[in-house]
Parts: structure tokens; C-alpha cells; sequence
């Protein structure tokens, strides 16, 4: 691949420079100069006023993708039942799968996890592969990359969907080098180009400050990894029949290189940040780790999970699976209420998609208010508690 | 032990900021630093040659710029470092990326531990790691935040959605680390002074035998098609007055709107 500037028609103007999202171009001498480092995004030739950009594709690359069909979605499990990723998966594979005229399948590993299939079903899978074996009772990159592995190449899908989770992307990543296809990770969005038959997967860089369509035309399958919540749940149809096969896992425990020495789970009880329709959080604004209980008073009342600034786990204030944002978790629930967060631009990354942002603060320049639905500039330590309040008399709770 | 650290240059995230006209990235006097990841990853390695011995190598790919992350990471005290550039890397993305580490990290040959960031930041794919210790045939543990080396075998806990996992693993392997696993420490006088003068080791394509149908843009099974800046949500409406005024304001929204 070449890209070219044409000296004729660039004019110097620097339009190109502000927006080459990897900071390659300069301008010399009126002229734009494409360094090192760039990677053929096309940003510049779509802003370019003068047309004085070129790309010029030699791929090489045309390997064969006949005879590659139907979407497969990794039907990732947690504790025995199907986590809801792999329900919105299932869905929007139906989806797509309906606009391609192609089948839904859908892959379980587990032990004693057939009856899992049935639910896979009734959400759009017209076939559903389970392996089980308690040798894959929990998820270890070894097994489950060997076995989904050899489901892929026997089954040969034209798409493979698994979550963006802590289990889907780390997996993912080692079985798409595996099989030689090309991965894209945490899509928000997937669609069709309908003539050339290829998924375009849209995702979000920079912290989410960028977002970049890219797609796999020349191998397969097409691989993603996606984020959970984005996709829409579809509706449930327990009549709809499916056909449910069985895989030999054929692996030994000699040949899987870890051992689960023990999970904990400390969120047992909590309501799960990723999962949750509202999430309270809370920053440094609270000055205290003891203040975190106003935050957790005001998510017990209004039923929320409760979440956190990096700042605020950094410091120690409380355990680092509440923190959202670019290094925490990303969330979107229908309602985020942050209180005493600036709203980072890493902050921001974990949690801009929501619903509805209500941003408690007392500096009316916090950044936090620029993606907030309805800002309040105030002292928090007198806000929440008069929220409190308020949601306890209409709910009629004393 | 042989310990190896992946680490990435890329552009401070903290300093950028969206031009509020042309809804663009201002990326302008934004500065290179190593991936903040990848920092804990060095520190990682350093602690365990501490603990066990033996030697801690950095080793980047990326443009001839990319020289100065290395330099930074001598600073914090590492034992050597390689650049892995060649034009024709230019454009990789994951797949071909850690196909030629794995080649890199070949030809250094004897290892125990490789360590590589959760994700970098710039791409925030976090499939590097995974994808390298593929092309190796090592096991991987993703996203830990502790590790322990006894014998020929790492005890490591893995951070998962709801909590964590401890998980035994055979060496040599691949980690990715968190933020959380330890704090990155500043390097020293001598350590920048040791690090400008270093003369850093370039390896080339030729240099550690990549094949050139796995490199760079042209043979990246994924391609960029087209990117573009997502619309800002916004600013939305202040609400003003006294807290309880605030409060019985905001709640009478949430009612209207479902919520609550
Ligand atoms: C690589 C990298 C990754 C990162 N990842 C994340 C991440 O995943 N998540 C994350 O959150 N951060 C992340 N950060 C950190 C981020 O840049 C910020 O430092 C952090 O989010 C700040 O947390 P904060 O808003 O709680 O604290 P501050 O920025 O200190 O903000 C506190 C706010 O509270 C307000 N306040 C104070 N007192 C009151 C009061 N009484 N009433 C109301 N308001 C009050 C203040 O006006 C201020 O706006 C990351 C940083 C880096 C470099
Ligand atoms: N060009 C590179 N050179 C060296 N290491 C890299 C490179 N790109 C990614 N890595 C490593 O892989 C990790 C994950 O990166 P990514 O998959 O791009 O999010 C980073 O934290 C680094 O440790």
C-alpha cells in the first residue's frame, strides 16, 4: 500500500495534519509530508479540500473465503448460566444472520451445560454445539482456545461474535491467530456491506475519543470481540426449534498449562456494576473514604450498583472492581449518577454511553458537566443527602 | 530468570483534548510516553529479577522515535533494550504486530517470564499479549495484578469481572498486568544518565527473520476503513436553587422519565 501526496494540488493548508488521528503528517515547505507510523486510515484524504491525497492498495493477500458460512457467537457461561453478553450476542447475530440469509450458532463449553442450549435457542440460535466435560468446567485459555479451535475449523463460520469480557478477549486474541484471521476487539457496533458481504465492526479507540470501522475482507472467519450492553436483547421465543449437537473436547489434563487454584468473588451480593440499570458513583469529591457510605445509602435507596473514580481505588477508598472508566469498567446503565468526580477523560471513556448522566459538583467548570444530562453544581455532602431524602418520601420508605 | 517486557510508545491520552469546533483530536504538543500499563509491566520485571535474579530486557517495535520509551525504561533500571523498526512494519495491527514480537522475542531466545501491559492505550485492544504467547505456544494469564514465582512455576492472580482468580501456571508464560499490581518507580540520576548514553540495539525484518507475507499493513488481516470522531453528547441543563429544591426538581424528573 502507497500513499501519496500530489505537490500539484496540495496547497500547505494543514488541514490534513489536525486531523491525522496518529500525528504523522507535517507540513514542509507548503507541502504535506506523511511520515512514519501511518497506517492508511483515509482520515486525510477525506478532509483533504484539494483532492491531493491518494491511497494506493496492493493488497496481496487474497486468500480463499468460499465456503465459509453462518455466525457463531461463544456462548461464554458464568456460574452455569448463560452471561447476558452472549444473550445480546445471540440476539444480534439473529439480526444479521436474518440480512445475509445465513444460520446462528452458538457454541457452550462448560460442564453439564446442555441444558443451556435450549436458552440459546429460544434467542435465535438455529444450532447450538456443547461441549462438556468437566476438564472445561472453568474457563482456561488452553482448553477453551484448543476446543473452539476445532469447532471453528470443522464448523467453518463466516463470523465469529464472543464478549468483550476478561474471558472473550483474551481468548479471542489467541484463537484468531490460531485460525490466521484478523480480530477487532470491543466493537460497539457491527453491520453489513450488503454487496460485498463483509462486517463492518465500528469500536472505539483513544478511550473513546475516536471511533474506527474496520473490517477483515480477506480471511475468515471475521472475528470480534463485543461490548457488553450495547447490543440489544431480542425477544425470547421458547417454541422455536434449534438443532443441539455434542463435541467431543478430546483434551487432556496434562496438556493445560494453569491450574484454577481458587476464584473469589467479591461482589457476591452486590449488585454488578456492568449489569446494572443505575449506578451511583463516587470521586474524590467524597474527601474520605468514610463518605463512600453516602454514596452506597443513596445506590441501596434507588436500587443501584455502586461505582468509583480511579482516584478515589487508587487511594484506597474501596476495592478496584467498582472503578469505571477507561482502566476500570465500562458501563452504560439507563441512569449515572456522579457525584464528586471531574470527569476525566478516562472517566468519561467507562461511562459516556449512559442513558442519563446526572453529574454532582461543586466546581461548575468540571468537565463532568459536558456530558451531563442534568448537572448539579453544589456541595455533594448536601445534595445527596437531600436526594436521599426526597427518594425516601416518595417511595414512602422511612 | 530471563524476564522480557513488551512495552508500547503512545501518545498521553490526559493531554488530549477535542477541539470543540471541528469535533476533532487535538493532538498537537501532545507528548510520547511509555503505556502506563506497560510501565507496571517494567516494574514487574524488575521486582522479579530483584527476588530471583537474572536479567530484564525491554523490547519495543515501532518507528525510529519509538528510541526515547526505551531510553525511559534503562532510566527505571532495565538490563537491556531492542527497537524493533523497519518501514515495513509500518501499519501492523494486532495479528502482524505480535507475530514479529514473537520473532523478536525468538531470536533473543531463552526466556521464563514475558510481561506485557493489559492493553495499550491508543489502540485499547489488550490482544497483543494473548496473541503473542499463541505464536510462541506458551500459556497466557491475562489482566493479573500479583505474581509469585516458585520453582518452574508462577502463582498469579487474575482479575475477572466480579473479583479474582488465583491461577497456578507453568513457565515459561505470558502475563498482562493491571494498573493495580504495583506502583512504577521514578528512575534514577544514574539511570537517566546510563540511558542517554546507551547505544541502542535496531533490529530490522532481516534481523530476526520475519517472513515478509506477515508484517506490516499490507498483510494485517484487519484494515481501517474509516474513522471518525463520535458527537459529544453535549452539555445538558443546570439545575439551580437550594439542595431540597434540587433534589425534589431532580427526583420529579427521574419519575417522569421511568427511573425511579
Ligand atoms: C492511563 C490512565 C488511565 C486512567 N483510567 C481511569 C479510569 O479507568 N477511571 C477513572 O475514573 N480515572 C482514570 N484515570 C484517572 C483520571 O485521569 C482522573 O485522575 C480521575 O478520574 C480523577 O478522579 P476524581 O474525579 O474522583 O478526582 P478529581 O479529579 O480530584 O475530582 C474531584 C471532583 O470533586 C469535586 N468536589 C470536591 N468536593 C466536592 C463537594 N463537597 N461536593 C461536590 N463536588 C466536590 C471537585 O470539584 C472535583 O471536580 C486514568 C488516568 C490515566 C493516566
Ligand atoms: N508495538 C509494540 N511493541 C511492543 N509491545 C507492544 C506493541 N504493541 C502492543 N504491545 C504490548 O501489548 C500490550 C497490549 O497492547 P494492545 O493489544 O495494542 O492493546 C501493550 O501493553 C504492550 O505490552
Amino acid at each position: 500500500m502507497e500513499i501519496i501526496v500530489d505537490a500539484e494540488k496540495c496547497t500547505g493548508c494543514s488541514i490534513c495534519v489536525k486531523k491525522c488521528p496518529f500525528n504523522v503528517i507535517t507540513i514542509d515547505n507548503r507541502l504535506a509530508i506523511i511520515g512514519d507510523g501511518c497506517t492508511y486510515c483515509n482520515a486525510c484524504v477525506e478532509v483533504c479540500p484539494f483532492q491531493a491525497i491518494k491511497i494506493f492498495k496492493d493488497d496481496k493477500q487474497h486468500v480463499n473465503i468460499e465456503g465459509h458460512e453462518g455466525i457463531m457467537v461463544f456462548g461464554e457461561t458464568r456460574e452455569k448460566k448463560l452471561a447476558n453478553v452472549a444473550i445480546e450476542l445471540i440476539s444480534k447475530a439473529r439480526e444479521l444472520a436474518d440480512q445475509i440469509k445465513t444460520k446462528v450458532i452458538t457454541v457452550i463449553l462448560g460442564d453439564k451445560i446442555s441444558d443451556l442450549a435450549k436458552i440459546a435457542i429460544s434467542y435465535g440460535a438455529d444450532k447450538v454445539i456443547c461441549s462438556e466435560d468437566p476438564i472445561l468446567k472453568e474457563y482456561r485459555c488452553d482448553s477453551y482456545a484448543n476446543v473452539m479451535t476445532n469447532i471453528i475449523n470443522e464448523e467453518k463460520p463466516e463470523i465469529v461474535l464472543m464478549g468483550a469480557t476478561s474471558i472473550g478477549r483474551a481468548l479471542a486474541a489467541r484463537i484468531a491467530v490460531r485460525v490466521n484471521t484478523g480480530l477487532t476487539a470491543d466493537c460497539t457496533g457491527l453491520d453489513f456491506d450488503m454487496e460485498r458481504r463483509i462486517l463492518l465492526q465500528t469500536r472505539p479507540a483513544f478511550g473513546g475519543n475516536l471511533m474506527a470501522t474496520i473490517e477483515c475482507p480477506y480471511r475468515r472467519p471475521q472475528m470480534s470481540t463485543v461490548r457488553p450492553k450495547v447490543m440489544k436483547i431480542g425477544k425470547k421465543d421458547d417454541k422455536r426449534k434449534g438443532e443441539i449437537v455434542h463435541f467431543k473436547a478430546g483434551i487432556k489434563e496434562a496438556d493445560i498449562r494453569t491450574k484454577i487454584l481458587k476464584i473469589v468473588n467479591q461482589a457476591q451480593g452486590e449488585v454488578n456494576l456492568e449489569e446494572a440499570e443505575v449506578i451511583v458513583s463516587g470521586g474524590r469529591g467524597l474527601h474520605k473514604p468514610e463518605n463512600f457510605t453516602l454514596i452506597k445509602e443513596l445506590a441501596s435507596v434507588i436500587g443501584a450498583a455502586v461505582g468509583a473514580s480511579r482516584a478515589t481505588v487508587d487511594a484506597g477508598w474501596i476495592e478496584p472492581h467498582h472503578q469505571v472508566g477507561q482502566t476500570g469498567k465500562t458501563v452504560a446503565p439507563k441512569l449515572y449518577i456522579a457525584c464528586g468526580i471531574s470527569g476525566a477523560i478516562q472517566h468519561l471513556a467507562g461511562m459516556q454511553t449512559s442513558d442519563i448522566i446526572i453529574a454532582i459538583n461543586k466546581d461548575p467548570d468540571a468537565p463532568i458537566f459536558n456530558v451531563a444530562t442534568y448537572g448539579i453544581v453544589g456541595d455533594l455532602f448536601e445534595v445527596v443527602p437531600a436526594l436521599i431524602k426526597e427518594i425516601k418520601k416518595v417511595k414512602g420508605i422511612e | 530468570m530471563e524476564i522480557i517486557v513488551c512495552i508500547k510508545q503512545v501518545p498521553d491520552t490526559t493531554e488530549i483534548r477535542i477541539d470543540p469546533e471541528t469535533n476533532t483530536l487535538i493532538r498537537e504538543g501532545v507528548p510520547s510516553i511509555i503505556n502506563p500499563f506497560d510501565e507496571n509491566a517494567i516494574e514487574e520485571g524488575l521486582k522479579l529479577k530483584e527476588a530471583h535474579g537474572g536479567k530484564v530486557t525491554v523490547i519495543t517495535m515501532g518507528p525510529p522515535q519509538a528510541e526515547s520509551a526505551l531510553r525511559d525504561a534503562l532510566a527505571m533500571g532495565v538490563d537491556d533494550v531492542i527497537l524493533v523498526s523497519d518501514r515495513k512494519f509500518a501499519g501492523a495491527d494486532t495479528w502482524a504486530t505480535s507475530y514479529t514480537l514473537s520473532k523478536a522475542i525468538e531470536k533473543i531466545g531463552k526466556f521464563d517470564v514475558l510481561l506485557f501491559g493489559k492493553q495499550a492505550i491508543d489502540g485499547d485492544t489488550a490482544q497483543v499479549g494473548p496473541g503473542v504467547a499463541e505464536w510462541l505456544d506458551i500459556p497466557q494469564v491475562a489482566y493479573i495484578r500479583k505474581i509469585e514465582i516458585k520453582g518452574d512455576k508462577a502463582k498469579v492472580e487474575r482479575m475477572m469481572e466480579e473479583g479474582y482468580e488465583e491461577v497456578e501456571c507453568k513457565l515459561p508464560a505470558l502475563f498482562t498486568v493491571l494498573k493495580e499490581m504495583n506502583e512504577p518507580r521514578y528512575p534514577s540520576l544514574k539511570g537517566k544518565m546510563m540511558a542517554k548514553k546507551k547505544e541502542i540495539t535496531v533490529w530490522t525484518a532481516l534481523d530476526i527473520n520475519a517472513e515478509n507475507d506477515k508484517i506490516g499493513l499490507d498483510n494485517s488481516p484487519t484494515k481501517v476503513v474509516r474513522t471518525f470522531t463520535p458527537s459529544p453528547r453535549g452539555r445538558g441543563e443546570i439545575l439551580e436553587g437550594e439542595p431540597a429544591e434540587i433534589a425534589t426538581e431532580t427526583i420529579k424528573r427521574l419519575q417522569e422519565m421511568k427511573l425511579l
